[in-house]
């Protein structure tokens, strides 16, 4: 399954929404560490069907890395029935990112 | 199978010691923990790389890894949890399986030293730095604290006093290790205010980071609400796990000579967790050549 490219515009239905917990990916272009997490978040991706994987970019969507208070980034944001239910900050290998899932 | 060269490490002192090692048509094995290219990924803009007069760490890091593996040297991610040495074979160890080489190359680098204060890790992201290039724009103006007092902590006080509304610079001495120059540029601004002879005690927060507790040499005690805080307390070599095979100073860096030897015949370092004077991606790159040469000269003599 592919990342999908999330704006304030489709925010409300693409995460608040989902009916499937999502797995957002907070990150910018000038970022170092999120330009290496990008893969491998697309990798897991592939492995975990059951979550929706979304991408969010810090400096086109500034109002919702406001309403989320982003600090730190990469921060990838997981979403359950439209709440944030955990958060993980910072490059990490694909085996915590599937222990953050759980 | 038994590989000539195992590099432990995929940063750019690592990945150039692959580079050289295939040149020499040795077979390499790269384990990497994380992901290629190390600490310099987290820089937006290398200006002082020659030939290159400004490139992004990521692109650089991506460049290197291109290059080792376009020569065939062969990459894992998995974290090497032991090295062990019997004599003619290294084996390392990883939660995966074993790997066995004739020389080792040890590239592991360093990793932010933490405050060591409750609740640290779970506010990492929410108010806690260790890179205020990174993170810094996250707090114009807002109020933050910067604790440290070498060269990276003087730097980013001075880098966060242009965004954020107010900077605290917490040092536990009065006088600062990093440029007198940079000291002065801090001291002539005015939202930046140095709190010193002090450390920071706990961290007070609910979902994020409200406000520090800063206790002075003396006894006194001062609340800071900050809205960001900056760690700058400097690194930790990454030796731990090898020990067992070689030497490591007082702060954890290990002992090796000018060929990148260690005590134990055919496990060489190579980059920032080495004993040297100068860590800068040159002298990371450098290391790299002259550990994969002296790696292949034991592998010709051995």
């Amino acid at each position: 399954m592919a990342v999908i490219k999330v704006t304030e515009q489709n925010f409300k239905s693409e995460v608040l929404e989902s009916s499937v917990p999502v797995l957002a990916d907070f990150n910018a272009n000038w970022c170092g560490p999120c330009r290496m997490l990008a893969p491998i978040v697309e990798e897991v991706s592939e492995e975990r069907r059951d979550v929706k994987f979304v991408s969010i970019n810090i400096d086109e969507e500034d109002i919702l890395a406001e309403d989320y208070g982003i600090s730190s980034i990469p921060c990838l944001v997981l979403f359950k029935g439209g709440e944030e239910v955990d958060r993980m900050v910072g490059l990490r290998p694909k085996d915590d990112l599937l222990d953050f899932l759980g | 199978m038994m590989y000539d060269i195992i590099i432990i490490g995929a940063g750019p002192a690592g990945m150039t010691a692959a580079i050289y090692a295939r040149r020499a048509q040795k077979s390499v094995l790269v384990l990497e923990a994380q992901s290629y290219g190390g600490q310099i990924i987290n820089t937006p803009e290398i200006e002082n790389y020659p030939a290159a007069a400004n490139i992004s760490g990521f692109d650089f890091a991506s460049n290197v890894y291109n290059q080792a593996k376009a020569l065939g040297a062969e990459f894992k991610f998995e974290n090497v949890l032991e090295l062990r040495d019997t004599g003619a074979s290294k084996e390392a160890v990883t939660k995966r399986g074993e790997y066995s080489a004739r020389a080792v190359i040890i590239a592991t680098g360093s990793a932010n030293r933490k405050l060591g204060l409750e609740g640290e890790d779970r506010l990492t992201g929410r108010g806690i730095s260790y890179c205020a290039a990174c993170d810094g724009a996250f707090y114009r103006k807002k109020t933050v604290a910067v604790v440290g007092g070498g060269n990276t902590a003087l730097e980013d006080a001075l880098y966060l006093a242009d965004v954020a509304e107010k900077v605290y610079l917490i040092h536990r001495r009065d006088s600062f290790r990093g440029d007198e120059a940079t000291v002065e540029r801090l001291k002539s601004r005015e939202n930046v205010e140095l709190v010193l002879n002090s450390r920071v005690t706990a961290l007070n927060a609910d979902k994020r980071l409200q406000s520090v507790e800063v206790k002075a040499n003396d006894g006194s005690v001062r609340e800071l609400k900050v809205d960001g805080l900056f760690a700058a307390v400097g690194r930790v070599p990454e030796n731990q796990s090898f020990s067992n095979l070689i030497e490591l100073d007082g702060a954890g860096y290990a002992d090796s000579d000018e060929s990148c030897r260690t005590k134990t015949a055919g496990v060489f370092v190579a980059g920032d967790n080495r004993r040297k004077e100068v860590r800068q991606l040159v002298t990371a790159t450098a290391d790299g050549a002259v550990a994969a040469t002296a790696a292949i000269r034991y592998l010709n003599e051995g």
